[in-house]
This record gives structure tokens, sequence and C-alpha cells, in this order.
């Protein structure tokens, strides 16, 4: 189970990652459900400097079948606050 | 002696900002190595050294603004002896004969000593307290030097930014600089244009397969295969590859191909891929990682900026299906990718959905014709049906 | 108010001290029955009589050291030695008596002399008579270094120097004599401790002292005219020196010329300089510049002496370069 401060974290973590990422992202008017690329002009290159960066930071496997996934916040926390298997 | 002069750093290019020196007077430096920071209308510009050994003498000083192919700084190479009284073996006989010390009469402008910053004690405090790092500004005191009226002209531009002069208006300068060398390439170079579009179903599917195979870190992105399948089609095409000087195409042996990256705060570079056709997937897609973060960083090499042979631009990311560009000169030509789109595609006689691509040539009808140009494109396509040879 | 001459003023304030206080007397060659070499004694003898103004022998050694002596017992002598070129003969009873007698008595004796002498060059009187030495006297400690510009100082200062418990040297620019100007109101005497800015100004501070300080605004005036606002520090006293206007100054306009009509090495302006150093280097925008002479003995030909002197397109070139403009 995780709990509220277990997401807040998470997602802090990743707002983190993608601030780094697209350093003029405003991450504060984020919305969950839009993917970042729609939303702060991310490339493939960029999507994919994310998901090397969710990979090292959070010690997880994706797949590229898997990026769809990753595409939006809600996204990246349901897939990250899952029980590992 | 090698001299290491301001170079030209892009076609467009006419003076720099030295920055600041990366090397001492006395430092070692191989040919490759960075030795300087330049500053011009696009980007701060890591500028490597083109000869090995030591340097003798540095001439530029940080913040001062000379034209391409003034002598910045002298270099020893391995082998010569020094030539200027600044080794040991001087010591000696100045000690016997001492000078008789002339007063100089010190012309104000003229080339200063390297070394430290020459700026007065007062803008030196003034900066500091402003938290302006003086580097970079251009010096209007007695000789150069950066006085408190330069400090507080840099302090009014842009009171938080470290590097103000040279930072402050890059964005317009820099759309500047793409006006004029997108007006010179449409004024002098009779563009012609072709496209075709190519079935990238082999090499997606090549491409998923593989990055299964592959951690996360190692992963390709389409975008490779394209420039290396343009880089191999070049060798079968070589007069594509070519740099237009002097009335004349001088083709180049090494493929380099300038690889169109746009800039979060707006405006394009489009820096060299070294050695394209030469470089297995992996480090192709390594180097490419590495020039995208860079660039953006604005923290491109100098070779990287003056040297890409051709021009490859992809505009498929922002969802055009179709780009036909414009030359940068003086290169010949330029290959545009568009958006990998699924379609109805016929073939052995039956209509399948297949993801296409259209690629296009414009290229530089004083140099090649249409039928040359046709036949990289072919080149190209059959180059992708077999990623696996890529 | 009329204008009168620098030498009118040195005369009016001679007139006053020995109208005051009749411990007070005026002693030198020609000083009596010529009227002094300058002019500046002409009438007193007659007004005085031969008791105070009293002629001397051609011999600087002797009646310094007579004005020592007299100052030593109570009287309040002016003494007049006709330029600084001869004063060298009275250097041992300036340095070794004048200067350290109230140190060598234990503060037992004092030494309430006043010296007058005429001072630089830009005159004609070649090598051997156009010396301008007072940075040297500015070295001794024990002794006050005064060097009036304007008419005003020429009369007040000695006014206020026979007030003074110890020796006064007054240095009198030669080629001020003639100057004319208006004396300013207020008391006769001035004070003799501080720095004077005669012109100001925010852009460069020119520092000088007796016949330079007027050099120095013509400078200023040819820089206003394009623009540039100088600051002209009379020093005025160069011992003890009035540092606090200098620095004032240079903390407000950032850059510094000294004008010295000595020889640069080892000038009085090498002080200044060194000085502003120690004390304002963090308000410095540009080097301390200085206008000397140049490193000759003053020629005689007028076109030689004048380019080997301090002039104000000389000043007015060292602030181009300070201003980066050069």
């Amino acid at each position: 189970m995780s709990t509220t401060t277990d997401v807040n974290e998470t997602k802090g973590r990743i707002l983190r990652l993608l601030g780094e990422i697209a350093p003029e992202a405003e991450v504060t008017t984020l919305r969950p459900d839009v993917s970042f690329r729609d939303q702060f002009d991310l490339d493939s290159m960029d999507f994919l400097n994310f998901v090397v960066a969710l990979h090292t930071e959070f010690h997880v496997e994706i797949p590229e079948a898997d990026y769809p996934k990753y595409m939006t916040l809600n996204g990246c926390l349901a897939q990250l606050s899952a029980p590992r298997s | 002696m090698a001299d290491f002069v301001m170079p030209t750093l892009g076609a467009d290019m006419t003076e720099g900002t030295l920055v600041q020196w990366k090397k001492r007077e006395g430092d070692h430096v191989s040919k490759g190595e960075i030795i300087a920071e330049v500053d011009t209308e696009k980007a701060a510009i890591d500028v490597e050294c083109h000869a090995t050994g030591v340097i003798e003498r540095l001439i530029t000083r940080p913040g001062d603004k000379v034209p391409v192919g003034t002598i910045m700084a002298v270099i020893r190479e391995n082998g010569q002896t020094t030539t200027g009284q600044t080794g040991p073996q001087a010591v000696a006989p100045q000690a016997t004969v001492p000078a008789p010390a002339p007063r100089v009469d010190r012309v104000p402008g003229s080339a200063p000593q390297p070394g430290r910053l020459r700026i007065s004690p007062a803008a030196r405090k003034l900066a500091a307290e402003r938290g302006i790092d003086p580097k970079g500004l251009q010096g209007t005191g007695p000789e150069g030097a950066i006085t408190l009226e330069d400090i507080e002209g840099a302090a009014s531009v842009a009171p938080e930014l470290p590097r103000p002069a040279v930072g402050a208006d890059r964005q317009a300068r820099m759309r500047q600089t793409i006006a004029t060398a997108m007006a010179r390439s449409k004024r002098e170079i009779p563009h012609y244009y072709l496209s075709t579009t190519i079935d990238m179903g082999p090499a997606i599917a090549w491409l998923s397969e593989a990055n299964q195979r592959r951690p996360v870190t190692e992963r390709l992105l389409y975008g490779v295969l394209l420039i290396k399948a343009v880089a191999l089609a070049l060798r079968q095409v070589p007069e594509l590859n070519a740099l237009w000087k002097e009335g004349q195409a001088i083709r180049s042996e090494r493929i380099h191909i300038g690889t169109a990256i746009s800039l979060r705060q707006g405006g394009l570079v489009a820096p060299a891929l070294h050695d394209a056709d030469r470089l297995s997937l992996s480090d192709l897609m390594k180097n490419f990682q590495d020039l995208v973060k860079r660039a953006r960083a604005g923290s491109l090499r100098s070779s990287e900026m003056s040297d890409p042979t051709m021009t490859v631009t992809s505009l498929g990311e922002q969802g055009v299906e179709t780009v036909f560009g414009v030359i940068y000169p003086p290169q010949v030509a330029l290959v545009g990718f568009g958006k990998i789109v699924e379609r109805p595609w016929v073939t052995h006689g039956q209509v399948l959905p297949r993801p296409v691509i259209m690629a296009s040539l414009s290229a530089d009808h004083r140099v090649t014709d249409g039928h040359r140009g046709g036949l990289f494109l072919s080149e190209i396509d059959r180059l992708l049906q077999k990623p696996q040879s890529l | 108010m009329t204008k009168i001459t620098y030498r009118e003023a040195v005369r009016i304030g001679l007139r006053e001290a020995l109208q005051r206080n009749p411990r007070v007397f005026l002693m030198g060659e020609d000083v009596g029955k010529y009227g002094g070499t300058y002019a500046c004694s002409k009438g007193l003898l007659d007004e005085f009589g031969p008791e105070r103004i009293r002629d001397t022998p051609l011999s600087e050694s002797t009646f310094v050291g007579a004005g020592i002596g007299a100052a030593l017992g109570g009287m309040r002598p002016i003494v007049e030695v006709m330029t600084v070129n001869f004063s060298l003969l009275a250097l041992d009873q300036i340095l070794n008596n004048a200067a350290t007698l109230r140190h060598m008595s234990g503060g037992q004796f004092s030494v309430p002399l006043v010296v007058r002498m005429a001072t630089g060059a830009g005159r004609q009187v070649a090598a051997q008579h156009s010396h301008s030495l007072e940075g040297w006297y500015a070295h001794i400690p024990g002794i006050t270094v005064l060097t009036p510009a304007t008419v005003t100082d020429a009369r007040g200062m000695l006014l206020t120097a026979l007030h003074e418990p110890d020796p006064v040297f007054i240095f009198e620019h030669a080629y001020l004599y003639s100057i004319e100007g208006e004396l300013e109101e207020g008391p006769p005497a001035v004070d003799i401790s501080r720095a004077a800015v005669r012109r100001t100004g925010k852009d460069v501070s020119l520092m000088t002292f007796g016949g330079s300080v007027w050099k120095a605004l013509a400078a200023a005036t040819q820089l206003a005219q394009e623009g540039i606002e100088a600051e002209v520090v009379d020093l005025r006293v160069l011992r003890p020196l009035d540092i606090g206007t200098i620095l004032a100054s240079v903390q407000k306009t950032h850059r510094a010329v000294v004008i010295d009509e000595a020889w640069r090495t080892g000038s009085f302006a090498a002080e200044i300089a060194a000085q502003i150093m120690e004390e304002a280097f963090y308000d410095l925008d540009a080097p301390v510049a200085r206008v000397c002479s140049e490193e000759v003995p003053i020629p005689y030909p007028k076109h030689l002496e004048d380019a080997a002197l301090p002039q104000p397109e000389k000043i007015v070139r060292a602030v181009h370069r300070l201003l980066g403009r050069g």
C-alpha cells in the first residue's frame, strides 16, 4: 500500500527529473493527465532522457513498449507506485 | 610555431568574442583539446586546438572581440624551442647586461598583456557587490581595463545573469544570424528539390526488436538510423558531401552530418556528428545524445559548429509530414525528414498499412543535377530497407 | 573688491603681521633697501624701520641660523630666503636645528620661525634657479610646509603661521607673484591645516599645489568643454598632509592625476599617489597618474623649458588616458 506521503514524494522526484530535462517547464501548472510532450514540447530525445532518468532514479526497467504509460504524470505515478514484483 | 586563430564557427561568422581561455601560458595542449571558449552570435563554443605543443603566448584577452583569422595565441609545437624571452635560458644574459628600462609609453587600446583580468580595483569591488562576473565584459578604461562604468552598464543590462554582455541579446543575434545565412542561401544557391516516400516498416520493426534487447540507457532512436542511412548514401553520391568555396564545390573526404537541433529558448543550431558513416549505431546514438545535450547547454565545440559537410533536418517531431529545407551555406545539400505516418502501401500487389516517412533533398543545382539527387534519395531508401546492415 | 597681485598680497600679509605683533621682524637678502627680490617688502623699511626690516649678508646658513636663535629667544622672525635654490645652503640649520630642537630639548625649546622662499621654474632662469624642492622639505618631520596658490592664502597663511609654535616654511611660486586675484571675504588669517577644492567635478581629481594649481584649473576648463568634469584639489599644506580631503575627492571621482612641478622620481606626487593607493585602492577606477617635470636640468630656452614642465595640455592628455580616451 502506498500512502499519500509516498505519492507526494514520488511526484516530487518525477517533477524534479522533468525539470532537469526541460528547465523552462512550469511544473507547478502541470496537468497530470496531459502528456508531457504536449505540455512541454519534449521531443523523442528528451523523452528518452526522461525515461533513462526514471530508470536511474527509481531503479525500474522500462521496456520501449511501456513508454506510452509514462507519457503523463498520472501514468508515471501509477507505474512507479505499483507494488514491485 | 603554430598560430591559434579565431576560427570560423559558422558560415556567416565574421568575428567572435573570447569568453575565456581554458589553458594558460606554458600549458601543454594536444590537437583536439579545448583551448578556449568563444562566443558567437549563436552560442558559446568550446574551441579545439589544432596543434600539439606548449602555449607560448595568449594574445587575445577574455572579453575581446576579434575578427575571424586573428591570431589569438601562439603554440610552440613539440620539438621547437622557445623564441621569446620567456624561458629560463633568457635569465642569464639579462642578469649580466642590465637592459635599460625605457619608459614604455603605453598606448591605450594596444594589445595588453594576457593573464590576469584587466579591471580597476573599484570595478572589481562593484562587480563582486552586484554579483557580476566581469570576465567577458568589454573594458572601456585605460588600456581596455574594465571600469566602474562598464560594470554599471553590465548591471543595467542584466542584473542577475552571470555573463551579462555575452548572453543578454543572444536570441536576437541568433535570429539575425539565421536570417543572414538563410537569405544568403536563397540569394546565392539555386536550390532544386526532390522527395520520395520511404517504407519505414523494416526499420521500425528492426529497431523495436533491437531496443528490446538493449537496456534503457542504450536504446536507439529512429533518427539515428536516418542519419546513418544519409551518411552511407553520401558515400555513393559524394558530390553532395561538399562545400562551395570560391566558385567551386570542394568535396569532403569525411562525412560530418550537421543535425538541426532546435533550442528550447528559440533558434536553431546544426552542429556536426563527425564521421557519421563510420560510427556504429550505438556510438552514433551516444554522440547524438551528447550533441543535443551540449547544444542546449551552450557548450558546443568549434569543430562541430564549423565543419558539417551536409545537414539533416527532421521536423517529424512537430507532426509535419514533409519538409523542404534551405541549404546551410557553404554546404551544397540538405536532407529533410517528416513524420512517420501510417499509410496504405502497395507491395507485391497488396495494399497494406505501413509506417512511411517523406524524405526530401534540397540541393545546389550548381553542383549536382536532379538525376544524381534522385539516386541519392533512392540509396537512402535502399539502406533503410536493410536496417541490420546500417 | 579690487584685484591685487600675489606680490601685493604677500606684502599686505607682511605689513599686517608686523603691525599686529612687535616681536615680528623680517630678515633676508635685499628685503630692506631693495624692497625684496620680488618686491614683496617694498616700502616696509620706510614704514617699520631697519630694526624690523633687516638686510642680511649673502649667507643663508647664517641668517636662517640667526632666525632660529631669535625664535628660541622669544622673537617671531620671518626669514626670507631669496629662492629655494639657495635654501640648500641653509639646509643644515633647517634640518638639524629648526626641525629637531623641540625633540632634542625634550619639549623645552620651541622654534616659532617662519621661513618664506620663492620656488619653481617657468621664468627662463635656467637650471640652477628653477628648482621645485618643496617636496624635499615636506619629507622632514617637525616642520610645516605651506604652498599658497591664491592671493588669499599668500596673505593669510603668513598670519596663521606666525602663531605656530614650530617652524613653518612657506613656498611662494615665483611665477605666481604677478598673478592677480581677489581677496576672499573673511578674517585675514586663514587655516593652514586643510586642502581646498578649487573646482568641483565628478570625473577625475587633479591633485596639485602651488604654481601648478592654475595649470590644473586651466586643464579643467579645457576638459569641461569635452564634458569631462575635473575636480581640482589644491593641497595647500604639504606637511602635515590633509589626506582626508584627497581621499574624499578620489572616493567621489575614482580617478586621480597628481600634478607636481618637481621631477617625477621621488616627487611629492609619488607620496600622494602612494597614499591614495594605500587608503583608497578599492575606490580607484584607474591607476593614479602623475604629471611632473621631465627628469632633466630645467632648460633655459623657453620652448624647452615649457616642454620640460607640467602644462595644461599634458594634464588633459593624462586625464584622457585615465578615461580610456587616449
